[in-house]
C-alpha cells in the first residue's frame, strides 16, 4: 500500500491513523471498509425502489397494451417449426421454466388453444380498449354486459379488466377495521403498562406482547380462516362467511403488537419530572396519565397510528387467507374483500413474466411501497422530533 | 417511590377516585384482553394441534400424500426453513453487525450519511414484506439470475439460476431482516461502557483491535439476540417466498442452492386455503401450525431470555 504524501497536518479521512503509535494504514483500510457495508441499506431501499419501479414504468407511462383485439394475430399451428424456441415461448406466454419443462406435442396443443382463442375473441365493443390505460386503471367504465360504469377488477377473462380501485378501496377497508379494532386496545394498554401498572405485571405483559408480534402473519391468517371467521358469523350474523371486517381484526392482532411498543415507549420517555409534578400539585396518577403525560406524548401515538397503518396496509398473508378475495366496490366492510397485497400473492406467481397482467401488479407493489414508505417517514420524523423535544425539555 | 402506594387517593375527592378506578379499570381491561386473545390463539392450536403431532409427522412426509391424515408428515417443511434460513443468517449477520458497527463506532452521530442510512433503516423496517416478494422476483430472479444464466450455461434453455430458489428466498429474506440485526446490534453496542472501550484504547491497542477483540466479544448476547430475532422472524415469513422458492409439493428435499424447497409457513397457507376437504385435514393443518409456532416461540424466548440477561449485567455493571 502506497504511502500518501500530506506532509503538512493530514487529510480529515486519515484522522483513524493517529490513534494507534503510529501510522496503520489497515486501520483506514478496514474503516472504510465498513463503512461502505454499511451503505448496504441505503442501496438496498434504492434498489427496491427501482427494481419495483422498472417493472411498473411501462404502465406509468402508458407504453403497455392490453387490448383484447390484438391477441387476434394467432400463428397457425404449422408455423410452429420457424419460429425459434424464444419467439415461440414468447407467442405462448410461457415461463421459462414451463416452456423447458414442455414436449412438442403440449406446446402443438397449446398452439391449437390460442388459435381457437383467437378466433373466439368477442366481437366486443370492448375489445380494441388498451385497459391498462390510467383512464380504466383508475374511472369507472361501462363494459359489455353491465348497465353502468363500474370499477371491475377481472383480469384473467377476455377482456382484461384492470381497474384497480376496488383493490385500493380493499385495503383501505380492512386497515381501517384493523386500525379501529387496535388502536384502542393498544394505546390503553400502553398507557397501562408505563403509566399505571405495577411494575412487577410489567415484566409479564410486555414479553406477553412481544409474544403476539412473534406470531407469523400466516397463523394469524389461518386463524381468522379457521376460527374467527365461523365464531364472528355466529355473534354478528352476516352472510358472507370471509369479509373485510374478519380480516381486520385479524389483521388488528398484527397490529397491536407495533402500535403498543411505539406508543409504550414514547409515553416511557416523557420525563418523570412531568407526572411528579402533577402527582405533586394533587393530580391522582390517571389524571397525571391522561391529562400531562398522554398530551406531551401525542406525536408518539400519532405515530404509533401511522406505523401501524402502514403495516396494516403492508400485511400479506392474513387478508390473503381471511378477506375472501372477491374484488367487489362495496363500502360494507360485512362484503368478502380483496386488497392490493392479496391480489399480487393470489395473482403474480399465473402471470406471464414481463405481460400486462404482470406490469400491473408491481405497480399495486409500487404503490404499496410508496404508501408505506410514506407513512414510515412521517412515523419515524414524528418520533424523532418529539424524542428531541422531550430530551431537551427535561 | 415511597408515594407509590398512595397516588391512587390523590385525586382528593371521592369523584376523582372514581374515575381513577374506572381509568385504571378500562386501561388494565383492555391489556388484559389482548393478552387473552394472545392465549386464546396459542390454546387453540395448541388443544388441537397436540394430538396431532407425533414422531412420524415431524420426520416423515416426502413421499406421502400431504392431504391424508396419517400419512402426511411435515419433514420436508422443517428442512427447508431450516435451510433458508440458516442461508439467510450467513447473509445478514455480517452485513447487519458491520453496519451497526459504523454506526455506533465510526460514524458521527449527526453526519448526514449516518442519517441516511438511519432512515434507510427505519424504511426498510416498514416495507410490506409482498414487496419484497416482488423486489426477490425481479432483482433476484430475474436481473441477477437470468444473467448468471447467460454467462454461466448459454447453452441450456433451462433456466437454472434464473427461477425460484432456496438461495434467492434466503437473500430475499436476508434483506428483509436486515433492520432487526442493525438495531439489535446498535442496541447491544451502545449498552457496553465506554470504559471499556477507553481501557483498549489506552493501553495501546488500536480502534480496530479494540472492536475486534473488546467490543465484539462483549457484544456477542447482543448481536445474538439480534440473529435469533431475525431467524424467528424469518422463520415464520411466507409472502416473500410466494415467488421466490416456496414450492407447493416436491418429491425430494432441496439438494442445492438453485433447487426450491417446501416451507411450514407456505405449508399452512397451502393446508388452510387448498385442502380439498378441510374438515378432514384439520388435523394435520393444527399440528403444522403448531410446528410451526413451537419453533417461532422457541426462538423468541431465547431471543428475550438472552436479551433479559444481557440487560441485567449491564444494569449491575452501570
Amino acid at each position: 500500500m502506497a504511502e500518501p504524501s500530506h506532509p503538512g497536518g493530514r487529510r480529515p479521512g486519515w484522522q483513524a491513523l493517529d490513534r494507534g503509535q503510529r501510522a496503520r494504514p489497515w486501520e483506514w483500510v478496514a474503516e472504510q471498509a465498513i463503512r461502505v457495508v454499511s451503505v448496504t441499506a441505503i442501496v438496498l431501499v434504492f434498489l427496491i425502489f427501482v427494481f419495483v419501479m422498472r417493472e411498473a414504468l411501462p404502465v406509468l407511462l402508458g407504453r403497455v397494451n392490453s387490448a383484447a383485439a390484438q391477441e387476434r394475430r394467432a400463428l397457425p399451428v404449422e408455423q410452429m417449426d420457424r419460429l425459434d424456441p424464444e419467439e415461440l415461448r414468447q407467442y405462448l406466454e410461457l415461463s421459462r421454466k414451463e416452456f423447458a419443462e414442455m414436449d412438442r406435442d403440449t406446446l402443438r396443443l397449446l398452439m391449437e388453444v390460442k388459435l381457437e382463442a383467437a378466433e373466439e375473441v368477442p366481437e366486443d365493443k370492448d375489445a380494441p380498449l388498451n385497459t391498462a390505460a390510467w383512464r380504466y386503471l383508475l374511472g369507472p367504465h361501462q363494459w359489455t354486459g353491465y348497465d353502468r360504469p363500474a370499477y371491475i377488477w377481472q383480469p384473467v377473462s377476455s377482456i382484461h379488466k384492470y381497474n384497480i380501485v376496488p383493490l385500493i378501496v380493499g385495503s383501505l377497508k380492512t386497515s381501517v377495521v384493523a386500525l379501529l379494532f387496535a388502536v384502542p386496545l393498544a394505546l390503553a394498554a400502553a398507557l397501562y403498562v408505563s403509566q399505571l401498572a405495577p411494575p412487577r405485571l410489567k415484566e409479564w405483559v410486555k414479553p406477553g406482547i412481544e409474544l403476539l408480534a412473534g406470531i407469523p402473519s400466516v397463523v394469524l391468517g389461518f386463524f381468522g380462516l379457521v376460527v374467527l371467521a365461523t365464531f364472528l358469523q355466529q355473534v354478528c350474523g352476516y352472510a358472507s362467511r370471509l369479509n373485510a371486517f374478519v380480516a381486520g381484526i385479524a389483521l388488528g392482532l398484527a397490529c397491536i403488537p407495533v402500535i403498543f411498543s411505539i406508543a409504550e415507549d414514547a409515553l416511557t420517555s416523557v420525563p418523570r419530572s412531568f407526572s411528579e409534578a402533577a402527582l405533586a400539585l394533587g393530580s391522582s396518577r390517571w389524571q397525571a396519565a391522561w391529562q400531562v403525560v398522554l398530551p406531551a406524548a401525542v406525536p408518539g401515538v400519532f405515530a404509533a397510528i401511522v406505523l401501524g397503518f402502514g403495516r396494516a396496509v403492508g400485511e400479506t398473508m392474513v387478508v390473503l387467507m381471511a378477506s375472501g378475495n372477491a374484488s367487489l366496490l362495496t363500502w360494507s366492510v360485512f362484503d368478502s374483500t380483496r386488497t392490493m397485497t392479496a391480489t399480487i400473492a393470489a395473482e403474480l406467481a399465473e402471470t406471464v413474466f414481463g405481460g400486462h397482467h404482470y406490469r400491473i401488479l408491481f405497480l399495486l407493489g409500487a404503490l404499496l411501497f410508496a404508501v408505506t414508505f410514506l407513512s414510515n417517514l412521517l412515523g419515524e420524523l414524528v418520533i424523532q422530533r418529539l424524542k428531541r423535544r422531550l430530551e431537551g425539555g427535561r | 417511590m415511597t408515594l407509590h402506594g398512595r397516588w391512587e387517593v390523590g385525586g382528593g375527592s371521592r369523584r376523582g377516585a372514581a374515575w381513577s378506578v374506572l381509568f385504571t379499570g378500562a386501561t388494565g381491561l383492555a391489556t388484559a384482553l389482548i393478552l387473552a386473545m394472545l392465549a386464546v390463539i396459542l390454546v387453540n392450536v395448541a388443544w388441537h394441534g397436540w394430538p396431532a403431532l407425533s414422531w412420524r409427522f415431524v420426520t416423515a412426509g416426502t413421499e406421502a400424500d400431504m392431504f391424508e391424515v396419517g400419512k402426511a408428515g411435515v419433514f420436508p417443511m422443517i428442512f427447508g426453513t431450516t435451510a433458508r434460513v440458516i442461508l439467510m443468517t450467513l447473509f445478514v449477520i455480517p452485513v447487519g453487525v458491520t453496519t451497526a458497527i459504523y454506526l455506533h463506532e465510526y460514524a458521527h452521530t449527526t453526519s448526514v450519511l449516518t442519517r441516511v442510512i438511519r432512515t434507510a433503516v427505519a424504511n426498510l423496517a416498514g416495507v410490506p414484506s409482498i414487496v419484497f416478494g416482488l423486489f426477490g422476483l425481479g432483482f433476484f430472479i430475474h436481473f441477477l439470475g437470468d444473467r448468471l444464466d447467460l454467462v454461466l450455461h448459454p447453452d441450456n434453455p433451462k433456466p437454472i439460476w434464473g427461477k425460484p430458489a432456496l438461495l434467492w428466498a434466503s437473500l430475499t429474506l436476508a434483506v428483509m431482516t436486515l433492520p432487526v440485526v442493525i438495531v439489535a446490534t446498535e442496541e447491544a453496542l451502545r449498552g457496553l461502557s465506554p470504559g471499556l472501550r477507553e481501557a483498549s484504547l489506552a493501553l495501546g491497542a488500536t480502534k480496530l483491535q479494540t472492536i475486534w477483540q473488546i467490543v465484539l466479544p462483549n457484544a456477542l448476547p447482543g448481536i445474538l439476540t439480534g440473529g435469533i430475532l431475525a431467524v424467528s422472524r424469518a422463520a415464520g415469513e411466507v409472502a416473500p417466498l410466494l415467488f421466490t422458492g416456496a414450492a407447493y409439493y416436491m418429491a425430494e428435499l432441496p439438494r442445492s442452492l438453485t433447487d426450491q424447497f417446501m416451507d411450514l409457513g407456505y405449508h399452512v397457507f397451502v393446508l388452510s386455503t387448498q385442502s380439498p376437504n378441510l374438515e378432514q385435514t384439520r388435523p394435520i393443518l393444527y399440528g403444522t401450525v403448531l410446528v410451526l409456532l413451537l419453533l417461532t416461540f422457541a426462538l423468541n424466548a431465547t431471543a428475550i431470555l438472552v436479551r433479559a440477561r444481557m440487560r441485567r449485567r449491564q444494569r449491575a455493571a452501570g
